[in-house]
């Protein structure tokens, strides 16, 4: 059946902000479906909040809202778009909650507008555990013994029929948010009350534990015509028991026989048959039981997910893409396969090679955060490999996750190369547990001498991948039994590369240097072979130019004779380098290829546009370390690299690269080196007549304190060469400092700290500009809403800016100017300024794209990361006909998302260090109203209505939190404070209540708070911490989703965005009507 | 483990040589080489007597991981002339396993290569259609290997099929079990039939979804006439797999056409799919590289629907066959558009190219065999 011709227009909804369990994966799911449907002549409507993605791009779209993604607000987009359907399955577990109120509310009913690819009841019964469970018991199919309960006593009573360990997951949340295992009472009683709390029907599933059980998961498409195919099979290296978010995965799996994968099959098609997913993609997981066969059906989930991007990824074959034209009619049969276009995509993939994907954490961000892996999702990103056999794929993908390892051990601070091996207790300690960290503790075991047999003891981890690992040190014991590299045989240096060994890996083993290794390599003529990733497994010629790299005999690579140009990607996600930089990369992507060069993209995230086979006219799916990217540099020989775009990882690489003799384009790495070495940059901002804030360096604790006489506390101290606030940290006596500095970080005479006096009260501003060696323009000046202090990527931001004067304005930009000038700056640069009594101060300089370029060509309708790249790629931005770039008169303000839920009892301070996993935007013509939408967008629970305040700030803020007070007071807000600051409400005459601090007496605030008798908390922190009382109170509002504010300035800018809300309600506006001029 | 084992070499037609390692048994063998895109149920491969005279490929990388299960065979021994991979895994790790694979081939006189770049031999197999081929641990000069790669028969116009059946005839009585994973084809309800099958290399799958559906399976060898098949008075004849050019079995063409014009039903599966065409005068012909696989888009186009079907077949059956009116195709290959099942309007005659009983591969076309059966119980009354 061919496309339907009742509708005429779609609704997409996207999924929003990068959170724990949902990032830039339904940002390729939904672009991907945005352009299936325009091609098929759909009006395509977009509502997503995240500006930092590709979907919301003016061009994706046919109209784009960037609204909260809210019942209330996507009715006003359907009032004034009147589409005729709305497809709810490609935004994540986001979409679909919001078709669900979308019907609860009676909206789609009352405008007419119906649902593609899952139905509400469908929705309903693959989410609802007893729902669910009830169709898996009807079919015929096992699930976990399970008992869904509302109340905590209930619950008691289920934990003694299931037993104990056991599993709880809350209904209708996604990644696993509010679970966990509980292996005692007091842990079953602490998981379930946050589980009920969470689940937004208050409603949690206890569930027999199957732990250590082998995991697999299926990803199936399914069309209205019946047919059935499974995309990817995909195999849990973890067993049960770590959520396969946070497992290592590799498909296709591994060890089940084909009459076990057929079984597994049946029960896919069964599952999704009667769940009723009628069109589209669905992901399931399965539990086998290794010691007989048995199986159990653990969760389906009936929409595109991480899972569904990463067996796209996996297997070439685009899930998202087909699930958009399976949901307007299609059936599988009527589309052809991309990648072959020969053959219908009415198949199975079949791949010929091995894809691993690890997991990517952020645990030094949230040093409180219990680090132990279980049901619910804890990493902030991933990487993907793909290599010919698993040995090899796993090497490449721990070398892919940038933590530091360079594939399974043999790096520069490998306890077996250089320095103490771990004990037996730690080794088995981190067997036994789930942690980031097993892959490596699995070699250690090994080499420790520990059998395959006393490690699947602790582990379960299945026996055939154990004898990989342990294949693995057998080749590295014959690496380390030769004495030179000069004594190494082809023979083993061939196997070694075949097994994913890098050649800095083999280098750490000889004490050379990676080019050396490298060097010794091309002259035996081993060099690495390209192959396609074909979907079919070379059956048919594949037309995809989607490139890995192996060891073998024959290279695939079409190498043509076009001017070619190289983007490095940003690799996976982490805190402070996420999506944005993969927007980049993309941009520059697209507008190379406008400007006539063959487009090279390498990246390892599998969750991005970037590495979608359509986004370059070449893909190379690979890490991002500099052996792997010489390796493709020698095969194609391009113009240049871009090295601006994605973050510090390829930044990183940078030096490596020149030395090589690669061109790097754009801004040199010299200038970059400039700009973040402190005093070659202090002379630049002396010579330039431009102020920073009086700092200084040091080596040792002597030097910081030292440092401090001369520039006065408090001081902001940090490590050299970080990304997003690493170790940053806001110092205000000596006695901290010193500490810092010998415990607190690595220092050493070429990894020194950095000291900057900290301006208080200061107000911070980013800018983004562009230039082209010659001319320089102002894309974008956001004012933080938070004071100095707050990392600039966790602080709220305005364009423009709401409160500097003309004047300071004129300053920033003179001095952004000068700067980029100075620094000889090709492509773009982000300028940190703090304003104090209208002084301007520089703070930092990076001449490189910036996590804000996507928000900023949102909010100014300019996309500044294509006209750099132009830019790099030698058109003037005379030639491009910018010269100016208007400050726009409409207000965009950003938002941080934050993943404290995901930690609980984490104190949620912000601070110098980034801790945000993502953004919003909210654009409106009222800038109160841009910053309420933002605030929405972002889920903060800000009590619009009215309700009950709970103030307590710190001494300093005495003063400045009775204007908040009187201004909360004057909307109608009943306050309660602590004793300090209710005395100074008192003097002011200011009306509150008195309630207790956590160790005067109950009832004190916490149990306000679980009485669900504080709406908000405004909270401005004297100390850190989860043990302080107001860490607890701070911890709680997460745990109760009581919306926190920590700024008073944060304070002050709600209390405004809720007048505007209350006075004026809000509208809705397409992005595109915003620029239409 | 692997360090110990032989060089060995796969040397093709065309001049083309690969190095790997030898495993399963030393030796020497040649034969067509053709590639499986299965990426489960090697041992299913292995044991499937269509693969007679071939020397088998994997383009699934990593083989050998699960080992081999006693209840996984789908015949008697292994019938691959070699097997090429790209790595075999150290270790067997399922619990139902009773051997690594490489014991058993060696137990089996298979002889086995891997560290092959095995896509780059698809490849090749690709563009060039099936070649003959050469693995060996034993001699390890390429070009002698290249000579005996060219000296061995084509595939066209050879009879394997004398090689892989049954001597004496005899009856099967295993079903399908839950208990080893094997999916019932369904309840039944009426009659149990008679149905006696022509052994041309039948694999067990066939038999056991047959016997589970309310069928007594009586197994006869390749050579019996028809008038001996007839002479028991089965209620249908089935012709079953098997290997090699389906144009030269002549006795098997007589046979079919006994039981066409005896009006007893006549169903087929693969080669016994073929031999039906030939035997109501249609051709065969060779694909280039064949289908083997489990991933095959095949419709039904009588219902529109796509299965995703298992497939082992180097011959296809020519098109003109339809031409004439009295023979209806029923099923299609998406893909290449081959044919991949018919039935005759007038007679009980049904027949699919593809493998309704999978072992290995989804059990998309159980239906079929249920649909036999209706057949049966409608061509009764």
């Amino acid at each position: 059946m061919p496309r339907r011709d009742d509708l005429e227009s779609i609704l997409i909804i996207g999924s929003g902000p990068i959170v724990i369990g949902q990032a830039c994966e339904f940002d390729y799911s939904g672009t991907q479906a945005c352009k299936a449907l325009r091609e098929e002549g759909y009006r395509v409507i977009l509502v997503n909040s995240n500006p930092a993605t590709i979907m919301t791009d003016p061009e994706t779209a046919d109209r784009t809202y960037i609204e909260p993604i809210t019942w209330q607000a996507i009715e006003k987009i359907i009032e004034r778009e009147k589409p005729d359907a709305v497809l709810p399955t490609l935004g994540g577990q986001t979409g679909l909650n919001a078709a669900i109120e979308l019907h609860e509310h009676g909206v789609l009913e009352k405008h007419g507008v119906i649902l593609l690819g899952a139905q509400v009841d469908v929705i309903k019964k693959a989410e609802d555990r007893q729902l669910f469970r009830d169709a898996m018991e009807k079919i015929g199919l096992s699930c976990p013994q399970s008992h869904v309960v509302g109340t905590l006593e209930a619950a008691m009573v289920a934990m003694e029929d299931v037993g104990l360990p056991n599993i709880i997951r809350p209904s209708f949340t996604m990644g696993g948010k509010g679970g966990g295992i509980a292996y005692n009472q007091e842990e079953f009683r602490a998981i379930v009350t946050r589980g009920l709390a969470l689940s937004p029907v208050h409603e949690v599933l206890v569930e027999q534990s199957v732990l250590g059980w082998k995991e697999f998961e299926l990803e199936v498409m399914r069309d209205h015509a019946d047919n059935c195919v499974v995309i990817c099979s995909i195999e849990n290296l973890d067993p049960m028991g770590v959520h396969t978010g946070d497992s290592i995965t590799v498909a296709p799996a591994l060890t089940l026989t084909d009459r076990e994968y057929q079984r597994m099959r049946d029960w896919g098609f069964a599952c999704i048959r009667e769940i009723g997913v009628e069109t589209g993609g669905s992901n399931l997981q399965f539990a086998i039981n290794p010691d007989n066969g048995d199986m159990i059906v653990i969760e389906m989930n009936p929409r595109v997910s991480r899972s569904s991007a990463l067996a796209s990824k996996a297997t070439g074959f685009p899930i998202a893409k087909l699930a958009a034209k399976l949901a307007v009619g299609y059936t599988l049969d009527e589309i052809d396969n991309d990648i072959t276009r020969k053959t219908p995509a009415c198949f199975e993939p079949s791949i010929d090679y091995i894809v691993v994907k690890t997991p990517r954490f952020a645990f030094e961000k949230f040093p409180d955060a219990d680090s132990t892996l279980g049901s619910q999702m804890k990493s902030v990103g991933e990487a993907m490999a793909i290599g010919r056999t698993f040995k090899e794929a796993f090497q490449k993908a721990l070398r892919s996750s940038e933590e530091g390892y360079i594939g399974l051990g043999l790096n520069k601070r490998d306890p077996f190369l250089n320095g103490t091996p771990p004990s037996r207790p730690d080794i088995d300690e981190h067997l036994g547990r789930g942690n980031s960290r097993r892959a490596h503790y699995l070699r250690y075991a090994f080499r420790a001498g520990m059998t395959l047999d006393e490690i699947f003891e602790l582990t379960k981890i299945d026996p055939w991948f154990l004898a990989q690992i342990e294949d693995l040190q057998r080749t590295e014991d014959e690496l380390r039994a030769t004495s030179s590299l000069h004594d190494l045989t082809d023979d083993l240096l061939r196997r070694a590369k075949r097994e994913g060994f890098a050649d800095a890996q083999i280098a750490a083993v000889f004490g050379a240097t990676m080019l050396e290794v490298r060097a010794d390599r091309l002259r035996r003529g081993i060099k690495p072979t390209y192959k396609l990733v074909d979907t079919c497994a070379a059956e048919f010629e594949a037309e995809t130019p989607y490139y890995y790299s192996t060891w073998e005999d024959e290279c695939e690579a079409r190498v043509s004779d076009r001017p070619k140009m190289m983007i490095l990607g940003s690799g996976p996600n982490r805190i402070g380098q996420g999506v944005e930089f993969d927007y980049c990369c993309v941009h520059a992507a697209f507008a190379l290829r406008d400007a006539g060069f063959e487009t090279i993209m390498v990246n390892s995230n599998p969750e991005t546009v970037s590495t979608d086979y359509d986004t370059s006219d070449l893909l190379f799916f690979e890490p991002l370390t500099a052996e792997d990217v010489l390796n493709i540099h020698d095969l194609l020989k391009p113009e240049g690299v871009i090295v601006q775009f994605g973050g510090q990882t390829p930044l990183k690489l940078a030096k490596d690269l020149e030395d090589a003799g690669v061109r790097i384009i754009g801004t040199s790495p010299y200038s970059i080196d400039l700009a973040e070495d402190r005093e070659s940059f202090a002379a630049i901002l002396d010579d330039l007549g431009l102020r920073q804030p009086p700092n200084g360096m040091a080596r040792n604790a002597d030097e910081a304190v030292e440092v401090t006489r001369r520039v006065g506390f408090p001081v902001l101290v940090r490590p050299s060469y970080v990304l997003g606030g690493r170790g940053m940290m806001l110092v205000y006596d000596e006695e901290t400092l010193v500490r810092y500095v010998r415990t607190g970080v690595e220092v050493s005479d070429d990894r020194p700290v950095l000291l900057d006096r900290f301006l208080e009260g200061a107000i911070e501003i980013d800018v983004d500009a562009i230039c082209d060696g010659t001319d320089v323009v102002v894309a974008g000046i956001m004012e933080h809403i938070e004071e100095a202090g707050v990392h600039s990527g966790d602080s709220q931001c305005a364009i423009p800016p709401p409160t500097l004067p003309e004047h300071v304005l004129d300053e920033v930009r003179r001095a952004t100017i000068a700067l980029a000038k100075r620094l000889n700056v090709i492509g773009l640069m982000n300028v940190q300024y703090a304003i104090q009594n209208e002084q301007v101060y520089v703070l930092e300089v990076n001449p490189r794209a910036s996590r804000t370029v996507p928000y900023v060509s949102k909010a100014i309708g300019v996309p500044i990361a294509k006209v750099a790249a132009l830019c790099m790629s030698g058109t003037s931005l005379k030639e491009q006909g910018i010269t100016e770039i208007p400050m726009p008169v409409h207000s965009s303000v950003k938002g941080p998302v934050f993943p404290f839920d995901r930690f609980p009892g984490v104190d949620i301070v912000l601070g110098p260090e980034m801790q945000s996993t993502g953004e919003v935007m909210g654009i409106d013509p009222d800038v109160g109203v841009a910053f309420a939408k933002s605030l929405m967008s972002a889920g903060s629970k800000i009590p619009f209505d009215g309700g009950t305040v709970f103030l307590s700030v710190k001494k300093e803020d005495h003063e400045a939190a009775v204007f908040i007070a009187q201004e909360l007071r004057r909307l109608g807000y009943r306050l309660v404070a602590t004793s300090g600051t209710r005395k100074a409400l008192d003097r002011a005459g200011v009306e509150s209540d008195l309630v207790n601090k956590i160790h005067v007496g109950r009832p004190h605030v916490l149990d306000l708070l679980t009485d669900k008798k504080i709406d908000l908390i405004i909270n401005t922190p004297t100390g850190r911490g989860c043990r302080t009382d107001e860490g607890q109170i701070r911890a709680a509002s997460v745990a109760h989703e009581v919306a926190c504010i920590t700024t008073l300035s944060g304070a002050a800018a709600a209390i405004a965005a809720i007048e505007r809300i209350r006075t004026r309600g809000y509208g809705v506006m397409a992005l595109q009507d915003y620029f239409a001029n | 483990m692997t360090r110990s084992r032989p060089p060995a070499l796969l040397a093709l037609e065309d001049g083309t040589v690969y190095r790997g390692t030898g495993f399963g048994a030393a030796g020497d063998s040649g034969g067509e080489v053709v590639f499986n895109t299965s990426l489960t149920g090697y041992q299913e491969i292995l044991t499937d007597p269509s693969y007679k005279g071939q020397i088998v490929t994997m383009t699934a990388p990593l083989i050998g991981n699960y080992g081999i299960s006693v209840e996984d065979a789908e015949s008697d021994r292994a019938w691959v002339e070699g097997f090429v991979i790209r790595e075999l895994s150290t270790i067997p790790s399922n619990f139902r396993s009773t051997e690594d694979l490489h014991s058993y081939l060696e137990r089996s006189g298979v002889v086995g290569i891997e560290g092959v770049d095995t896509r780059a031999v698809t490849k090749r197999i690709r563009e060039q259609g099936a070649l003959r081929g050469v693995v060996s641990t034993t001699e390890l000069d390429a070009d002698t290997l290249v000579d005996r790669a060219r000296a061995q028969p084509t595939m066209e116009g050879r009879d394997l099929v004398q090689e892989v059946t049954r001597a004496r005839e005899g009856v099967w009585t295993e079903g399908v079990s839950e208990k080893v994973f094997l999916p019932s084809p369904g309840a039944f309800e009426g009659p149990v039939f008679d149905l006696t099958v022509v052994d041309y290399g039948a694999k067990w799958n066939i038999l056991r979804n047959l016997t589970a559906l309310g069928f007594r399976v009586r197994v006869v060898p390749a050579s019996t006439t028809s008038a001996e098949v007839l002479a028991s008075g089965p209620d249908a004849v089935f012709l079953s797999n098997g290997p090699g050019d389906p144009a030269v079995l002549g006795y098997a063409h007589d046979l079919a056409r006994g039981v066409i014009e005896d009006g007893t039903p006549l169903l087929g599966i693969c080669l016994g799919h073929q031999i039906i065409a030939e035997a109501l005068d249609g051709k065969t012909f060779k694909l280039p590289f064949g289908h083997h696989g489990a991933n095959h888009p095949v419709m039904d186009l009588a219902t529109r629907k796509v299965e995703i079907t298992a497939q082992n077949h180097g011959f296809a059956v020519g098109e003109a066959l339809f031409e004439r009116g009295d023979v209806e195709l029923t099923h299609r290959n998406l893909n290449d558009g081959t044919v991949e099942g018919l039935r005759h309007r007038e007679r009980p005659i049904f027949c699919v190219q593809y493998h309704p009983e999978a072992a290995p591969g989804p059990h998309d076309s159980l239906y079929l065999f249920r649909r036999f059966r209706e057949e049966l119980v409608r061509h009764r009354t």
